[in-house]
């Protein structure tokens, strides 16, 4: 270990108590010379880049070719709340499924949370929701081992087809309207998955997530415990 | 009406504001017209306003300024604690911490119990009615007539 050196006492700003020699002791700087066989370790120099071959350009470039900022920006992944963990009970608080309980499963890498009603009880899919619209129970639902590598973040994003424009006519020529169809893979993976929940859902818990939550009157949702 | 609750050394009063709600407190001393001098056993002895207390019945054999053992002793030996919980304000006091602490899953069980017991409440009633005899309120209407 080395000793730890004193800081400088000074007399006045820019003059040290003791001299040159005394300092050189203090810091003891003669066993940092004597390590390095009588001399200072040095920093070797960056050694240059050999000059191009041939002829340097004539010419700068005319125009300026704009030189895109260096990034040093690092995403750190979203933090999950520490009440939420898979299996809780959260209560959806916007959106279509606004008051619905759904169950968590787990957080994509994109920071959202996968969630599922399960479809069957509360018709709630697997769906990808923010956790700042989520409010998060104490309860919490012992889950089976569940494959969720079907659910990744790219596989919510190929559900949105792309709309094609619509002209004043298709617009208004409603014949042609038709309802969307789920592909079969889509409606067999939550079924699967709803499958392979149900059995860790008593009774009681079933109806608990096939009811919404709602605010009565005389409640106070700030003093609530959920 | 006379009062029978007085601010005086010995009485026992509840806490009825802020974090220590719901507490009872024995007056030590009356400092003034607003404010007393109140301990309990494992509770630093302090001063509260008179405002912030709710008296109760029960009191407590000690002299002003009791030394905390005599207090403890003679807190015990009143069994105020059980006392109040044993009585409806205590229970009342006990029904809402509960509630309070129901979770969202406890107050679903809660409202499922609730609608049970009221269908079957429902149902015996009905019944009843149905086999209840004519209702008197006929006589006045024919008497009307």
């Amino acid at each position: 270990m080395v000793k730890p050196t004193k800081p400088a006492t000074y007399v006045a700003s820019g003059i040290t108590s003791v001299g040159r020699s005394k300092t050189y002791r203090r810091r003891g700087l003669f066993a940092l010379k004597k390590k390095n066989n009588g001399k200072f370790p040095v920093h070797k120099k960056a050694e240059k880049p050999a000059p191009a071959p041939g002829k340097p350009p004539r010419f700068y470039p005319a125009e300026e070719v704009p030189k895109p900022l260096s990034h040093r920006v690092v995403r750190k992944p979203t933090k999950l709340r520490e009440s939420i963990t898979p299996g809780t009970v959260l209560i959806i608080l916007s959106g279509r499924f606004k008051g619905r309980r759904v169950v968590f499963l787990s957080q994509l890498p994109s920071g959202l949370l996968l969630v599922s009603g399960p479809f069957k009880l509360n018709g709630v899919p697997v769906r990808r929701v923010n956790q700042a619209y989520v409010l998060a129970t104490s309860t919490k639902v012992q889950l089976p081992k569940l494959d969720l590598s079907k659910f990744t973040d790219s596989y919510f994003k190929a559900a949105e087809a792309k709309s094609s424009k619509k002209g004043e006519k298709e617009f208004f020529d409603q014949s042609q309207a038709k309802k969307k169809e789920l592909s079969a893979e889509y409606v067999n993976n939550q079924k699967t998955l709803d499958a392979a929940l149900m059995p860790a859902l008593d009774a009681e818990m079933k109806a608990y997530l096939a009811t919404s939550f709602s605010l009565k009157d005389g409640d106070r949702p700030h003093l609530m415990k959920f | 009406m006379p009062f029978k609750r007085y601010v005086e050394i010995g009485r026992v009063a509840m806490i009825n504001y802020g974090p220590e709600y719901g507490k009872l407190v024995v007056i030590s001393d009356v400092l003034d017209q607003s404010r007393a001098l109140v301990d309990a056993p494992g509770r630093v002895r302090d001063v509260v306003n008179l405002r912030r207390l709710t008296l109760t019945d029960y009191k407590v054999d000690i002299p002003r300024l009791a030394p905390k053992k005599k207090l403890n002793e003679e807190f015990s030996k009143a069994g105020i604690e059980d006392k109040f919980k044993a009585s409806s304000w205590g229970k009342k006091l006990a029904k809402q911490a509960n509630a309070r602490s129901m979770t969202d899953f406890d107050r679903f069980k809660a409202m499922l119990a609730k609608t049970k017991k009221n269908r079957a409440v429902r149902t015996v009633l009905n019944k009843m009615q149905k086999t209840a005899p004519a209702k008197p309120t006929k006589a006045v209407a024919k008497s009307r007539k």
